[in-house]
């Protein structure tokens, strides 16, 4: 004979992700460090753009950056060339970047005397969302050849992320990408959220992208360098 | 296919919190939200994988889907979201919304069986 009793509990099933998120915020608040991190599909620019950005903000401030990937240190190489220290995170076969890689990763190097510590999700649009990493804003990005509807597609990310990244924008004619209709598309979804239009390449939006990071930084931290 | 990971947390978490009582868990009922980044078929393919060697080798896994709800940042009513995309407020008509509910992802109770022999 059995008898079955409903015990009422209560428990965050990512309990644990969310607790090494929020003392990873609370570290790099303490030590005035912006973290930023950055989700888009696979291709459409994030390291590109991460490249770049190293590079302009490297005169200034001390930034450093974490990558994360499946499988190869290409990206993290890339990023290496513009001098600023980067940190490969291999995920293997896990398609998102959780809270306790984050912190593995910043074991044995002496992040606390940064201003800026980008890091860089595996590219998904899905998987990430569902993950706090700690960091002080999640931006987004969409290349204009992914089309212009990829908010609609993907809100869940668009909703959890503070700012949208149009890149590639050099190409938007060649693709016929309709700008009014991807600030429609994200409009839907998040009406109040700020959206950057940028070519890495051409360097189209990038200054905006810096003072939008810098203001970032201000609102957090007195500067160290 | 993040469901795997979430599954693996969900099975600690439910162990852990079994740990307090006595019997053998039947059956674990969640709170799933229309936000949360979750697929709540795909959750349950990846928890009959996960709870393979387990103690919940035998659980079931009940989801009770939440669907999302928005507050006006206006005049603060409070609506159900039920498409992706964003509403307008129906009492005033402004677009501007912060999302209340639709991000649940946790357990709620566990079904638990006392064996007597």
């Amino acid at each position: 004979m059995s008898s079955t009793r409903l015990v009422e509990v209560r428990r965050n099933i990512l309990k644990q992700n969310d607790q090494v998120a929020r003392e990873l915020r609370d570290q790099f608040a303490a030590a005035e460090v912006t973290v930023i991190s950055l989700v888009s599909s696979p291709g459409a620019g994030k390291t590109r753009l991460l490249e770049e950005t190293l590079l302009r903000l490297r005169a200034q401030f001390a930034v450093a950056a974490l990558v994360g990937d499946l499988a190869t240190d290409n990206d993290a190489r890339r990023l290496a060339r513009s001098g600023a220290f980067v940190r490969q995170i291999v995920t293997g076969t896990v398609c998102h970047l959780e809270a306790a890689m984050v912190r593995d990763a910043l074991v044995g190097w002496d992040w606390q005397s940064l201003d800026f510590l980008f890091i860089e999700n595996v590219g998904n649009l899905v998987c990430p969302a569902t993950f706090d990493l700690g960091e002080s804003q999640r931006i987004v990005l969409f290349s204009v050849t992914e089309g212009e509807d990829k908010p609609l597609k993907y809100p869940t990310i668009f909703n959890t992320s503070d700012l949208a990244i149009i890149t590639k924008i050099d190409l938007a004619e060649v693709v016929e990408f309709n700008r009014a209709s991807a600030r429609e598309a994200v409009r839907r979804v998040r009406p109040d959220m700020p959206l950057l239009e940028i070519s890495a390449k051409t360097g189209q939006g990038m200054e905006e992208w810096q003072l939008y990071l810098e203001r970032e930084h201000g609102r957090r931290a007195t500067r160290k360098t | 296919m993040h469901e795997l990971s979430i599954a693996l947390n969900l099975i600690d978490g439910v162990i852990e919190l079994a740990a307090g009582h006595p019997g053998t868990v039947r059956a674990v009922h969640i709170r799933l939200g229309a936000r949360s980044g979750v697929v709540a078929e795909a959750l349950e393919s990846a928890f009959v994988i996960a709870r393979h060697g387990t103690c919940l080798e035998h659980a079931e896994l009940k989801v009770e889907k939440v669907p999302a709800r928005g507050r006006c940042g206006e005049c603060h009513t409070e609506y159900l979201l039920l498409s992706d995309a964003w509403v307008v407020c129906a009492v005033c008509g402004s677009p501007v919304c912060e999302v209340v509910g639709g991000r649940e992802l946790e357990i709620t109770a566990l079904e638990m069986e006392d064996s007597h022999e």
